[in-house]
């Protein structure tokens, strides 16, 4: 079944009857499968990677370090929550080393961004400091490149 | 200048493709999906790449020897033991060559005297006969059947030979049918083949490709191993078309003439693409398995689709394209390709290119994205649909 979802993860626009021959199961299984999937959260959603550089002039991602005090209790978790709750964050992780959580967040504006870290992110209790690092370029994202198609110029041969 | 009269009369009797036309056609269209040629449609793994472009930076610009670097040869040796259970000597046995396809023209030319035959099972690749014929031999087509799956049967070979015939080719897994022979399949030959000093000229360049089955060579049999001489390469198993990399081995004695000619003709294979095959050999297998099973993937997304729109389409085991049987149709091959790309703009390629026994076939390509498959096979419909409405067959 990790067959399926590996498949999904490549290319979740993927149709039923082509996951089922992919993975060797049939229709109903494969909808079973992903119904299945979907509602443990297993699936969490399926979303377009979107090259926005070349769409709009202003868009601003950064990726901001955070130290914080972890609660007794409940660890990072509680902080944790009480960041990723806002609709800004696109991605956060807990980190081993030198800071405890990454953030990421994207606005349309660079000013966007700065008043989220200094209003909102730096006065939650707990947090005890930031940093903000800019993304100039974007590369590659979940093993996709952010590349135009070159037009290739090449001949048809016989092969 | 009466070019016609300079011009080396064997050369000029070779016909050239008809396929060009359907290209000419392909490269003016926009939104046009093309099944038609066989190249996979992967970049060259990274570290495969790399290794070519470290070559560069480390100065390795000269020739290397003609054989082939010694470390490439010594990697082709451990590479055929460990997949194909291949034991041959890199020392005297295996020489790199510019493609397969170097391989094969060697291969012809060392073996052939004016007038010796070859026996050629088609369809197949379209080089066997004009290589062999500008070699000075004879080209023997033998049609390969639909119901044999498109494999040799050593019925159809005893009828084909002659006291003339000096080379077998053996084009498995075949390009443009999927066909495959077995060990079972190969024993017959053998059989055949027992009593005669017929050569056997074994294009496996797609042994890497088989799905369901491991590739077997007539040189695993050790009643056919010093009458074979096996061609492979890079060029599909690692997707490296482009660099040009092939090799070729066989009996020593074979060798050493086929080396002696790719001496003076090419002095050696181009060391950059060299270096990168020793990546390619030393760490490329995993590179294989991955495009096998995506291969495979679309082949069977490809054959099931094909078989509920009406065409029948034999299952192919290897290589990467799909052979359906377009006669119920009621169009010939260049017809259905040619209605078939203009109506819906999709290349595939008449089977009839590829030798006697391909008329009534069509050959679709399935190296292609999932993507463009799923919309070929949707046009497909749309084609037969609208030629039976034509036809007034409408179901």
């Amino acid at each position: 079944m990790e067959k399926l979802l590996e498949l999904l993860e490549q290319d979740c626009t993927l149709t039923t009857d082509q996951l089922a021959l992919a993975a060797g199961l049939s229709e109903e299984e494969v909808k079973a499968a992903i119904r299945k999937y979907e509602d443990e959260r297993i699936v969490l959603g399926y979303q377009a990677i979107i090259d926005w550089d070349r769409v709009r002039k202003e868009t601003v991602t950064a990726l901001i370090e955070v130290n914080v005090v972890p609660q007794s209790a409940d660890g990072f978790d509680r902080i944790a929550e009480r960041i990723y709750q806002y609709d800004e964050v696109e991605s956060m992780y807990l980190m081993s080393g030198a800071f405890d959580l990454t953030v990421i967040i994207s606005g349309r504006t660079l000013r966007e961004v700065a008043l989220f870290v200094s209003e909102r992110l730096s006065t939650i209790q707990g947090v005890t400091g930031t940093a903000t690092h800019f993304i100039l370029k974007k590369y590659k994202e979940k093993h996709l490149v952010f590349r135009p198609q070159e037009p290739e110029e090449r001949e048809y041969i016989f092969v | 200048m009466n070019y016609d009269e300079i011009l080396n009369d064997r050369i000029q009797n070779v016909k050239p493709s008809g396929i060009r036309k359907f290209f000419d056609i392909l490269e003016e269209m926009t939104d046009a999906i093309s099944l038609g040629i066989g190249e996979p449609d992967f970049v060259t793994p990274w570290h495969i790449r790399d290794a070519g472009i470290y070559s560069l930076e480390r100065g390795h610009t000269k020739y290397t020897s003609n054989a082939g670097l010694l470390q490439l040869r010594r990697e082709i040796a451990a590479y055929l033991n460990r997949r194909f259970d291949l034991q041959y000597d890199y020392a005297n046995q295996i020489i790199v060559t510019v493609g397969g396809s170097e391989g094969i023209d060697l291969a012809l030319r060392c073996l052939l005297n004016p007038g010796d035959e070859v026996i050629i099972p088609t369809p197949s690749f379209v080089c066997y006969g004009p290589l062999a014929e500008m070699a000075g031999g004879v080209a023997k087509y033998l049609e390969l059947k639909v119901e044999n799956k498109f494999r040799l049967t050593p019925e159809e070979l005893r009828a084909a030979i002659t006291p003339k015939t000096k080379v077998l080719v053996l084009p498995f897994p075949c390009n443009p049918t999927g066909g495959t022979m077995d060990r079972k399949d190969l024993e017959a030959i053998a059989e055949v083949l027992k009593d005669t000093d017929i050569m056997v000229l074994s294009d496996e360049i797609y042994a890497e490709l088989t799905y369901g089955q491991h590739h077997v060579s007539p040189a695993n049999l050790t009643e056919l191993k010093d009458r074979t001489i096996v061609i492979n390469g890079f060029s599909k198993s690692h997707a490296m078309t482009g660099w040009r990399m092939g090799y070729a081995f066989g009996p020593e004695p074979i060798i050493k003439q086929m080396l002696k000619l790719h001496q003076f003709g090419i002095m050696s294979a181009p060391t950059t693409s060299q270096y990168a095959a020793v990546e390619a050999m030393r760490n490329g297998d995993p590179d294989i398995e991955h495009m096998r099973e995506e291969y495979d993937r679309r082949r069977r997304y490809l054959v099931e689709n094909l078989n509920r729109s009406g065409l029948s389409c034999f299952e192919p085991k290897g290589a990467f394209y799909v052979f359906p049987d377009i006669r119920s149709t009621g169009l010939s091959s260049e017809e259905f390709c040619e209605r078939f790309l203009m109506e819906e703009k999709v290349a595939v390629i008449p089977g009839n290119a590829f030798g006697p026994g391909g008329e009534g076939f069509v050959r679709a390509c399935y190296a292609a994205s999932m993507k463009d498959i799923a919309e070929a096979v949707s046009r497909m419909d749309n084609f037969l649909t609208n030629l039976r409405r034509k036809q007034g067959r409408t179901e």
